[in-house]
């Protein structure tokens, strides 16, 4: 698997195959069937938009909900993290150590679309035994990308 | 009435400054600062901020109150880390009390070590095209600068037999830059080994500049200062403004034997007193995992080199491909235009700024410094500019 050429999807992942290929010092048909392979081995899964949601008309609102969970006797978590998974509101959703179980990122219109998800289909699922759910504010950073830039400052346009 | 002539400002100034030229890069920079929206290929640092974590603890060191001056020879936890960092980057054991010493910049640093061991009339050996401060420092210092040209068709290499052509029984050092700027050029170990021998054969004292030398992406950095006999005859000149993207820091250090730490030490004493304290903190941090910092930096640089390089040729504009630092030397001489010429036009009809290579020396003549420590787009764009400005100066 070509790493560096992950790292450059993961950070731009709408440059061209020409482009990466003549960064990587390789043929764009190269690129594009490691592209290829990378997509069908799973490794990638999608590509999508860094947005600042703040920035947007209507812009979303998101929840982080912790949850906890009874395990199953088979399966442990994994059954029941699926089910969650295939909402369409639940945006990720994650295993984790330490006091919670899950954390589960939701996203939706309103703080009402919300809270009915949270509490219509999410609370009263079977094996979920609580959850707290925190509303998100303000985003300052996404997968490595600062929300607000500031006026950068101008450095010379000639030095040695 | 008696009337005294009275002489002008100019007339004032010593002979030796007064007879060394602007620099060229000084005469383009007033050209270009007047102009706004333009790519520019004409700086030498790195576009990448500074590390956050060495920024983070540069504002805590000065929350804490770290102000004051340090030993002239800069912070002793500072040197003790440099010396743990030189050894195991370039395989040079220093003692960090007795052969290190922290200046401002490798360029406080160069000048320490020229004038530490020139006697007015001794020949000093560098090779062009060359950074600008190197035939200055050298003339300050009552040296006589001795240019040995580096050529395309050699990667800019410097070889042993262009060396043998200009050495004098009056020759007393040798400057070095690899990698260097502004032609990106790197030696290969066996050339170390032959500059090595030459330096030995002819008793000279070698001052090495390898402050690009964590920029190298074809194989491994080798320092002269590690074969066997030379650290005796060698100045080892590093700093942080490349690598770390450190450049404002203003941060070098310069490593030698005892007595020629202690002869630079006496100038840098005088004229200096220590580097900043706040950024021997920096330098400190950033010390603390510098591969984590440099690797990412240097993986970027070599895939826009890679870009760059290929752009460039696919364009009919002839450059070697530099095994080291972040700039492009390409060759215009074909398209029938002076250096000088060709970068004014390039800014004119292109707007894209790159630096005359004449600024470098004489020998820059026919080439362009194109820096690529500026973002991937806009070195595609700017490749695209030269290409097209290229093709129409072959129609015409």
């Amino acid at each position: 698997m070509n790493r560096e050429l992950l790292d450059l999807l993961v950070r731009n992942a709408r440059q061209s195959d020409q482009d990466l290929a003549d960064q990587l010092g390789l043929s764009a048909e190269a690129v594009a069937g490691q592209i290829a392979e990378l997509e069908a081995a799973g490794v990638v899964r999608g590509y999508h938009a860094i947005v600042n949601e703040d920035k947007v008309e209507d812009p979303q609102v998101t929840a982080v909900i912790e949850v906890q969970v009874v395990p199953e006797r088979e399966g442990g978590f994994n059954r029941l993290a699926l089910r969650i998974s295939r909402f369409p509101e639940a945006r990720s959703v994650y295993l984790m150590s330490g006091a919670m179980d899950l954390l589960v990122f939701v996203e939706g219109r309103d703080l009402r679309e919300i809270s009915s998800f949270v509490s219509e289909k999410l609370a009263p699922m079977e094996g979920v035994s609580g959850t707290r759910t925190h509303f998100l504010m303000k985003t300052y950073k996404h997968r490595g990308v600062l929300m607000d830039h500031e006026d950068e400052f101008e450095k010379l346009k000639v030095t040695p | 009435m008696s009337s005294r002539s009275s002489k002008s400002p100019r007339e004032r100034i010593s002979r030796v400054v007064r007879d060394i030229p602007r620099s060229g890069i000084r005469d383009f920079f007033d050209i270009v600062s007047q102009r706004h929206d333009i790519i520019s290929l004409g700086v030498g640092e790195p576009d990448f901020d500074t590390p956050w974590h060495v920024r983070e603890a540069t504002i805590y060191a000065l929350e804490k109150g770290v102000t004051s001056y340090t030993s002239n020879r800069g912070l002793p936890k500072l040197r003790q880390a440099l010396a743990r960092y030189v050894e195991a980057q370039f395989g040079v054991a220093y003692d960090p009390d007795l052969e290190m010493l922290v200046t401002v910049g490798v360029s406080e640093a160069l000048d320490l070590a020229v004038r530490a061991v020139i006697n007015p009339g001794d020949e000093v050996l560098y090779h062009s095209p060359c950074y600008v401060s190197y035939a200055p420092v050298i003339l300050f210092a009552g040296g006589v600068p001795v240019a040995v040209e580096t050529r395309a068709e050699d990667g800019f290499r410097l070889t042993r037999e262009a060396l043998e052509r200009k050495v004098t029984p009056r020759t007393r050092l040798l400057m070095l830059n690899f990698p260097n700027n502004p032609t990106g050029a790197t030696l290969t170990p066996d050339d170390v080994r032959e500059l090595a021998a030459f330096a030995e054969a002819h008793d000279l004292v070698v001052v090495t500049d390898e402050i690009y030398a964590e920029l190298t992406y074809e194989g491994r950095h080798v320092s002269i200062a590690a074969e066997p006999g030379m650290k005796e005859r060698t100045i080892f000149l590093h700093g942080f403004s490349k690598a770390w993207a450190m450049t404002g820091f203003r941060l070098g250090y310069a490593c030698a034997p005892p007595d020629l730490t202690e002869a630079m030490m006496k100038i840098h004493q005088y004229v200096m007193l220590c580097a900043p304290i706040l950024s021997q903190e920096a330098a400190l941090e950033a010390l603390r995992d510098p591969e984590r910092d440099i690797g990412p930096m240097r993986d970027e640089y070599r895939r826009r080199r890679n870009y760059f390089v290929k752009a460039l040729n696919d364009a009919g504009v002839p450059c070697h491909r530099p095994g080291g630092a972040f700039y492009l030397f390409p060759e215009i001489r074909s398209l029938g235009l002076s250096s000088k010429d060709f970068a004014l036009r390039l800014l004119e009809e292109e707007s894209v700024a790159a630096v005359p290579g004449t600024a470098f020396g004489p020998e820059g003549e026919g080439f362009l410094r194109c820096a690529y420590a500026t973002g991937f787009a806009e070195i595609r764009e700017a490749a695209g500019r030269i290409a097209r400005f290229a093709d129409r100066l072959r129609r015409t």
